[in-house]
């Protein structure tokens, strides 16, 4: 319990000041598309130079800990995920939102994100040596797997049809391999110098979910369609805390897929969202109601961002191998300030580390209150008219997508996909699949090809991929989330017919 | 006759204004510079230590912010570089040999060592050897033995192709004979992790980010002339038997493209390694674990055609 002592620290003013701010920035960098938690974490590095230490780790955590909640806001409210993590609350989310309830909806989100994340937090606090232990087996073939998970579930992601949901999928898979081949450097695709450095990921999420909204909003506006909300929900807190708490199961997938996932190396928010997003709907008794508003499908998909947050860290500090992107740019952060993970991390610096991770739990309490307080200001945001929200989502997508490699090429993809996804959703196409097709096309190859070299190396590369004990239960899942997918899929074509 | 006189004595002072102030002022506001590699990296974060003292009057007299232009391996930022800059002193560059150098001999680069011109160098990473702690191996000649029995068997992890652990990899490679396998993982991270994890046998990687690792790793070899003060027990490659030199070594430091005014680089060149060398941002260096070494504009100069001649021959069957 020796994390109890160094509270003390946490609460001089100055922190607790630090922590306020860091949250209160996070929740709103973590909303506006294209400033993602790892791009947060990164421009905050610099600023925490001149700080000591533990003030600095403090005010990047709560950071880390705020925009991966942030991003749900602007999932819900105008269905453009704030970063890859939220793009599973964006699917019912903003569905609730439509349907007069987006209060609701964000109070559900903030709930379930600070349940996530103080679980997280505690398997940080008491579980790391096993779990560092564990996070060292994941390899390259382990990894390729979980990736082969994740596109077993692309298809029937927010789809009107499997041929569609397959369709986008690949389409993003086949953008993942635009830019430098993983393994031997060479160009693929650059057909001019703007694809050089290929498509990135949060490019591909601006451009796939803003810019068609953008489209759709000055569409409306010109055909006077304006959307009237009559109501943005009605929820006290003491129901939705009541509702949340009554959805334990989809609470506790997700909570604990979302340390799973933290601890494998790289993964992140991204993967956990829509993992947990859909094992919840393969157990949950609404499955039918997922996609169409379920508050079940927000519980899972934000408790397993969130509960990603104190895992992630766990590899890094024993280790130094970052559990997500963003843990990745928090090395930086560390070494700056002369903090070197090590398995001794905990003896040799006790008081920064203890006072960072006990800042943690009280920046997963300022979130909420935060969270919930700015919930009931949203319909500030929903009563905004739709030529007014066009520009400035437009702003915002321009902005975002440049700062993140303060490339105006990626300004250019940006509009060129979105206006294509446009088109695509006029033809009941989703950019649901197309982004995690990206996303997991770019893990699925460069892991694959890793674990192909080093197999061939050591004789067989199939038996490099299909031995050992996760590598055998991660295949087992993928079978039998396609199996599932086929099963339920002609279940439901019989309920039709 | 009089008139043409004034004219040209009119126009003349016009092109001397024009010409002198500007370069008579410089610096008259902030300078920027490019880092081809995103925030919170090695190379992002030691271009920020290394700049901190450039606002002290007797150094260069103003602040100087950092531009991250990340993408295909460093490709994107300096062919931006390159490519667009301004060539008014006012957008360094951050640059890492052997990467850039390596690069532009592979592929169709906008960057050569002719069109940039180095100011001075800061840092100085060399590639180590290294084993997972539970590895059997522990010195260089063993992990060869088991290369020699077991062609290609050996797995070497490093932070991708054409950089520094590649180079050390190749060099390796070709003056012990043996037959190895390179993993070029997708960075130095990720490479470390594939030791660490017993996934590769063995791989090349900073000595800076090993020597802190040193609890899960054995560290067989550094590949540099000399042994490193981080690591004093640890034998070079030359002393293990291996014949391999510091052109893998990771320098970082500023340059400019070419085409700035000569004054502009001369006072850059100047000024630059004595902010590397204030006090204050080598004591910064220190504690992050980042090899400092500074060279002037000359020493960076030399090194560069050294390493472009040394590594068109090391690179010649690659493209």
């Amino acid at each position: 319990m020796e994390f109890l002592n160094y509270f003390d620290n946490v609460f001089t003013v100055y922190h607790i000041a630090l922590l306020v701010g860091g949250t209160f920035a996070g929740i709103i960098l973590g909303a506006l598309p294209g400033l993602s938690p790892t791009m947060s974490v990164a421009l905050l590095i610099p600023f925490t130079f001149h700080m000591k230490p533990e003030s600095g780790l403090i005010l990047l955590g709560a950071m880390y800990t705020a925009t991966v909640a942030g991003g749900a806001i602007s999932a819900i409210l105008v269905n453009v995920p704030g970063a890859p993590a939220n793009i599973a609350t964006a699917l019912d989310g903003h569905k609730m939102a439509q349907n007069g309830k987006a209060k609701n909806a964000l109070h559900y989100c903030f709930i379930s994100s600070f349940v996530g994340g103080i679980f997280g937090v505690f398997i940080l606090i008491f579980f790391t040596p096993p779990l560092a232990a564990l996070s060292l087996k994941f390899m390259s073939t382990e990894m390729f797997w979980v990736a082969i998970l994740g596109i077993t579930i692309i298809a029937t992601l927010d789809s009107k049809s499997v041929i569609k949901g397959l369709l986008s999928g690949l389409f993003g898979l086949m953008l993942a391999t635009i830019g430098e081949h993983p393994t031997n450097a060479v160009e693929r695709f650059v057909f001019t110098d703007h694809l050089e450095s290929g498509v990135h990921i949060v490019v591909g999420l601006i451009g796939l979910f803003a810019m068609p909204q953008v489209w759709n909003l000055l569409e409306n506006f010109y055909a006077k369609k304006n959307r009237v909300f009559s109501a943005t929900g009605d929820a006290t807190l003491i129901q939705s805390f009541k509702l949340v708490f009554s959805k334990l199961k989809a609470l506790s997938i997700g909570s604990i897929i979302g340390s799973i996932i933290g601890i494998i190396p790289g993964a992140g928010g991204q993967i956990a969202g829509i993992v947990a997003y859909d094992q919840s709907k393969k157990v949950s008794s609404n499955r039918e109601n997922y996609g169409k508003g379920e508050p079940e499908a927000i519980i899972a998909a934000e408790s397993a961002n969130n509960s990603m947050v104190g895992p992630s860290l766990i590899p890094l500090l024993t280790l130094s191998i970052p559990g997500s992107p963003t843990a990745a740019v928090l090395l930086g952060g560390l070494l700056i300030h002369g903090i070197f993970p090590g398995h001794d991390i905990f003896t040799k610096n006790p008081e920064v580390i203890w006072t960072f991770i006990d800042s943690l739990i009280i920046a997963q309490i300022l979130m909420l209150i935060i969270g919930l307080f700015l919930s009931r200001h949203s319909k500030w945001i929903m009563k905004v008219p739709d030529n007014y929200m066009a520009v400035g989502i437009l702003l915002l997508a321009v902005f975002g997508t440049y700062s993140i490699q303060n490339n105006y090429s990626d300004v250019l993809i940006m509009f060129t996909l979105g206006t294509l996804m446009y088109f695509g959703s006029k033809a009941g196409f989703s950019p649901v699949p197309v982004v995690l097709g990206l996303i997991l096309g770019t893990m699925t190859e460069e892991k694959f090809l890793l674990g192909n070299l080093i197999g061939n190396a050591k004789g067989s590369s199939f038996q490099h991929f299909t031995s050992g004990t996760i590598n055998i239960v991660l295949i087992s899942l993928c079978i039998a989330s396609i199996v599932y997918g086929v099963y339920s899929s002609r279940k439901s074509k019989k309920i039709k017919a | 006759m009089k008139i043409i006189n004034i004219t040209k004595v009119a126009l003349l002072a016009v092109a001397s204004m024009m010409l002198l102030p500007a370069q008579a002022d410089y610096p008259e506001k902030p300078i920027g510079v490019m880092v081809a590699y995103g925030p919170g990296g090695a190379t992002d974060f030691q271009a920020r230590i290394a700049t901190l003292a450039s606002g002290k009057e007797a150094l260069i007299g103003q602040p100087i912010y950092i531009l991250n232009k990340p993408g295909a391996g460093g490709r994107t930022g300096w062919n931006w570089f390159a490519g667009e800059a301004s060539q008014d002193g006012y957008m360094l560059g951050a640059y890492n040999v052997p990467h850039f150098i390596a690069q532009s001999i592979v592929f169709d680069t906008k960057y050569n060592i002719n069109n940039l011109e180095p100011l001075g160098n800061w840092g100085a990473d060399p590639a180590v050897l290294i084993v997972g702690k539970d590895s059997p191996f522990n010195t260089v000649g063993e992990l060869l033995a088991h290369a020699e029995a077991n062609p290609g068997a050996v797995t070497i992890s490093g932070a991708g192709k054409f950089v520094g652990h590649h180079i050390a990899f190749l060099q390796f490679a070709k003056a012990s004979g043996a037959n190895l396998t390179y993993i070029p993982a997708s960075g130095g991270v990720d490479a470390l992790r594939m030791v660490k994890a017993g996934e590769t046998v063995a791989g090349f990687n900073n000595l800076s980010d090993s020597a802190r690792s040193a609890a899960d790793l054995k560290i067989l070899a550094v590949a540099d002339l000399t042994r490193h003060a981080y690591l004093p027990d640890v034998p070079t490659l030359m002393e293990s038997g291996v014949d391999v030199d510091d052109s893998s070594v990771n320098f970082r430091g500023l340059m400019v493209p070419s085409g700035t005014p000569q004054d502009v680089v001369d006072y850059l060149a100047s000024k630059v390694p004595a902010m590397f060398n204030d006090k204050k941002t080598q004591g910064k260096m220190k504690s992050t674990n980042s090899p400092s070494r500074v060279m002037s504009r000359d020493e960076v100069i030399t090194m560069w055609n050294e390493r472009q001649a040394y590594l068109t021959e090391l690179l010649a069957g690659l493209k």
